[in-house]
């Protein structure tokens, strides 16, 4: 008998990895957020996929040989078939990796923001969130939960998640399920309430957490997924951490840093030429899916182009392909080729490239169109690199003939 | 189960695949994923087994003795009695120890 541990064998399988948003509705209202609608969104709700058509996709995407599914959202512990459609991942066999708010494993701590509340409704949420962190200690995801975490203090926190009563509830649970012992990894995001914890915040997750990575933050912050809200979207851009700060985010344990970059430096640099799925990454061969909360296949949670998009859930008259036909389609994204002039000149030619976030996802939330460089992601870039040494002031990615030289001298 | 359990696997034992595990068939392949906490030696640990390995799996139904499995894997693979018997009672005796796979009682 041969043991794997730790990694599943997935290189026979059609489809590696699945992603569904059970729901854009969230029980925060974050400041940053690129897809929360309100919890108590009914006409959002209404149009969620049931339980049964999400259970189906499951049926599929295992026939496919898919051993992993991400839930998330908004948050995906708002669905009330969570626990079932949780079950029946975990029943074909599938590994479950679950963002959250944890919120909702806590909820007896505080009142859902916003909401009126009696005492019959609060026993039957504290009952919920028992019962959620009971599953998930009984039956494990067989990865960490991932828990977001946006402040060590109450007025940091719902600074950032605009909702009262939110800290206190996901901090208990969190501490649900780490009574349980059930692994969870926290994520941050690095924002103007909560800039000054990062101490507190990485002492506290490696000593109560038990984590033995470094905490990631997000800084780079996504625009709407859905190009739904102009407004929200210039109040995300300015919560964006300046490019030479966030480098040196990065860059702050100096000997992982270079590590890291030592390791892109081996892998990821040169030019990418007009690839337009350059970075290789699942979604480009369509062997990582996501679909949406009201059944859209997409390469990822980001691409929302329209001619990308498959519905494997037939709504209002509209035809359903299968969850195979739409990693079919997928698979033949790595043909795609780049025409703006723009991205031509710089990131075609750009030897950071492989360093850079800028992809077709990013793009599309960014301008509505797959091959338009991102400015701010490009300005990240090159301060990486000049922290790294491989560039001076000034200088760009494209235009650096000897970057080979650089990059060995650094 | 205990090592002391597991150490009284017999041919004349029932065995059948534990509810606490999942297994699923990929490519020709058998990958058994732990269902319940507490199966295998580590909750994100997953199982592959190999081909003779997957004949006697199959053959776990419940019903069989392993006597009966290893004389099907006699017949199977070109093997003998003796070395299908040791073979059998250290694959299931493995797979008992993490639990993989249960003794029916009275069987």
């Amino acid at each position: 008998m041969r043991r794997v541990a730790g990694a599943f064998p997935d290189a026979s399988s059609r489809l590696a990895a699945l992603e569904i948003e059970l729901t854009e509705r969230c029980d925060n209202d974050c400041i940053h957020c690129c897809i929360d609608l309100p919890a108590g969104d009914a006409a959002a709700a209404a149009r969620e996929m049931t339980t049964s058509e999400a259970s189906g996709l499951l049926d599929q995407a295992a026939d496919l040989g898919c051993l992993q599914v991400r839930f998330t959202g908004g948050e995906p512990l708002l669905r009330d078939d969570f626990e079932e459609l949780y079950l029946y991942a975990r029943r074909l066999g599938m590994r479950v990796l679950l963002f959250t708010n944890a919120r909702r494993l806590g909820d007896d701590a505080g009142r859902l923001g916003g909401a009126s509340d009696d005492g019959e409704a609060a026993r039957g949420r504290a009952r919920t969130g028992e019962r959620l962190a009971d599953l998930l200690a009984r039956v494990p995801p067989l990865v960490p939960v991932e828990v977001s975490v946006y402040g060590m203090r109450p007025e940091s926190y719902e600074a950032v998640s605009r909702r009262p009563g939110s800290f206190a509830q996901a901090r208990h649970g969190l501490e649900r399920l780490l009574e349980r012992r059930v692994p969870v990894v926290v994520k941050a995001a690095l924002l103007p309430p909560n800039r000054g914890e990062m101490h507190d915040l990485e002492t506290w997750a490696r000593e109560t957490v038990g984590m033995t990575q470094p905490v990631t933050y997000a800084m780079a912050f996504d625009l709407r997924q859905r190009r739904d809200d102009p407004v929200k979207d210039a109040e995300i851009a300015a919560l964006r951490v300046a490019p030479d700060e966030l480098a040196a985010v990065l860059a702050r344990d100096r000997d992982s840093w270079r590590a890291a970059m030592s390791d892109v430096a081996a892998r990821l640099l040169g030019p990418p030429g007009d690839v337009l799925f350059a970075c290789g990454a699942a979604c480009a061969t369509g062997r990582s899916v996501t679909i949406d909360a009201y059944g859209r296949a997409q390469p990822c949670g980001y691409v929302r182009a329209p001619d990308l998009t498959v519905d494997v859930i037939g709504r209002d008259g509209r035809p359903a392909a299968s969850l195979a036909e739409a990693v079919e389609r997928f698979a033949g994204l790595g043909e795609l080729r780049a025409g703006d002039p723009e991205y031509l000149r710089r990131c075609a030619r750009c030897f950071l490239k492989g360093l850079c976030e800028q992809c077709p996802a990013k793009s599309w939330t960014e301008h509505g169109t797959l091959d338009k460089p991102v400015e701010y992601l490009c300005a990240v870039t090159h301060a990486q690199a000049r922290l790294a040494g491989w560039l001076q002031e000034d200088e760009k990615g494209w235009s650096c003939p000897d970057w080979r030289d650089r990059v060995a001298a650094s | 189960m205990s090592e002391s359990e597991v150490d009284r696997v017999t041919l004349e034992g029932v065995y059948v695949v534990s509810d606490d595990v999942v297994a699923r068939e990929i490519e020709g392949e058998v990958v058994i994923v732990p269902l319940a906490a507490g199966v295998g030696d580590a909750d994100d640990e997953l199982y592959t087994l190999n081909d003779t390995a997957i004949a006697v799996w199959r053959r776990l139904d419940g019903q069989r003795s392993l006597r009966d499995v290893v004389a099907l894997v006699c017949d199977e693979f070109e093997v003998r009695p003796d070395e299908a018997a040791e073979d059998v009672l250290g694959l299931v005796g493995e797979l008992a120890r993490r639990g993989i796979v249960v003794r029916v009682p009275g069987a």
